[in-house]
């Protein structure tokens, strides 16, 4: 069966105290080519049938809506996996 | 009649119980409500707790924001009815949007747990007409997900509205933007706040108080007003 990719991000100017954390780990293990990691969700979506238009529609809106929270994060990505 | 105050309880909800007590310390009839239920059983004003709901996957809040009774329940806090939202009932509010913003992650990635003094800044809501705008007071706080974010045009407008019902004093413990504890909406019936007023309305289980450990009762208020406001509208 097909899927629908989500992807979902904390919006950029906000901490993510999650990737901070781990971006000190890589540092600490003396991983010194990465300066930054910011953690992000991703859904994957299973579609009964096929992926139409308008279910692909109605995953965007769900993208905006409840997977995400607008007022902190950014869907990045909506597409078929 | 007494006031009769409904709690939800979803899965995951901690506090539930200590609410329902509080309600009956305030002079206030408790009455357990269920998520999964499109029933409010007649309550005059609701108390949405803190906790866990739904372990808090997806976002705090999220998930219990789409649950059954939500849809009574936002129905009811348009129409007027008090509403108080605690820690994760705060965040329910927010995942409704009946209080605009987010909360996220505490800045400095640890949960926090302490005697928390907070400014009253607007006693004329529902669950704060007891207190005396300016009043300073210290109840509970524990929370991991607790900073208060919102864009600098929301929080303007919150400031200018007087829709700030509480700010952090001494320690702005979660890293929440110009150290907002709590909020209340446009008509004053809705409230959410981070700390924890149930956890402070019965000596001996309170904070510690410069007089007696312990004895903080600060919390009652919320639930003492929220009886008074549901008198005034019969």
């Amino acid at each position: 069966m097909p899927t629908i990719v989500v992807e979902v991000m904390p919006k950029p100017e906000l901490l993510d105290p999650a990737g901070k954390a781990t971006a000190g780990a890589l540092a600490k293990q003396g991983h010194s080519a990465f300066s930054a990691v910011r953690i992000g969700k991703r859904f994957e979506l299973t579609v009964e049938g096929e992926v139409t238009d308008a279910v692909l529609a109605e995953a965007q809106r769900l993208a905006e809506e409840f997977l995400s929270n607008q007022v902190i994060e950014d869907v990045v990505a909506v597409k078929v996996a | 009649m007494p006031a009769r105050i409904g709690v939800v309880t979803f899965p995951g909800s901690l506090d539930d119980r200590d609410a329902q007590r509080a309600v009956r310390l305030g002079g206030g009839e408790p009455v357990a409500l269920w998520h999964g239920d499109h029933d409010l059983q007649g309550v005059d004003a609701i108390v949405l707790p803190g906790g866990f709901s739904y372990g808090d996957y997806l976002r705090c809040g999220a998930i219990a924001a789409h649950s059954p009774i939500m849809s009574e329940v936002i129905d009811a806090a348009n129409k007027g009815m008090p509403v108080l939202g605690i820690c994760n009932g705060f965040q329910i509010l927010v995942e409704s949007q009946l209080l605009p913003g987010g909360l996220i992650r505490n800045d400095h990635g640890d949960f926090v747990c302490r005697d928390q003094r907070l400014r009253v800044e607007n006693a004329s809501t529902a669950w704060t007409s007891g207190f005396t705008e300016g009043d300073e007071i210290v109840i509970p706080l524990k929370n991991g997900e607790g900073g208060y974010i919102a864009t600098e045009e929301t929080l303007d407008r919150l400031e200018g509205e007087g829709l700030v019902a509480f700010r952090y004093l001494d320690v702005n413990p979660n890293g929440s933007l110009r150290d907002i504890a709590g909020l209340t909406n446009e008509l004053g019936n809705v409230v959410g706040l981070m700390p924890h007023p149930e956890h402070a309305t019965e000596p001996g289980f309170g904070p510690d108080m410069p007089e007696a450990m312990r004895s903080g009762v600060d919390g009652l208020t919320f639930f003492q007003s929220a009886v008074e406001a549901v008198l005034a509208r019969v």
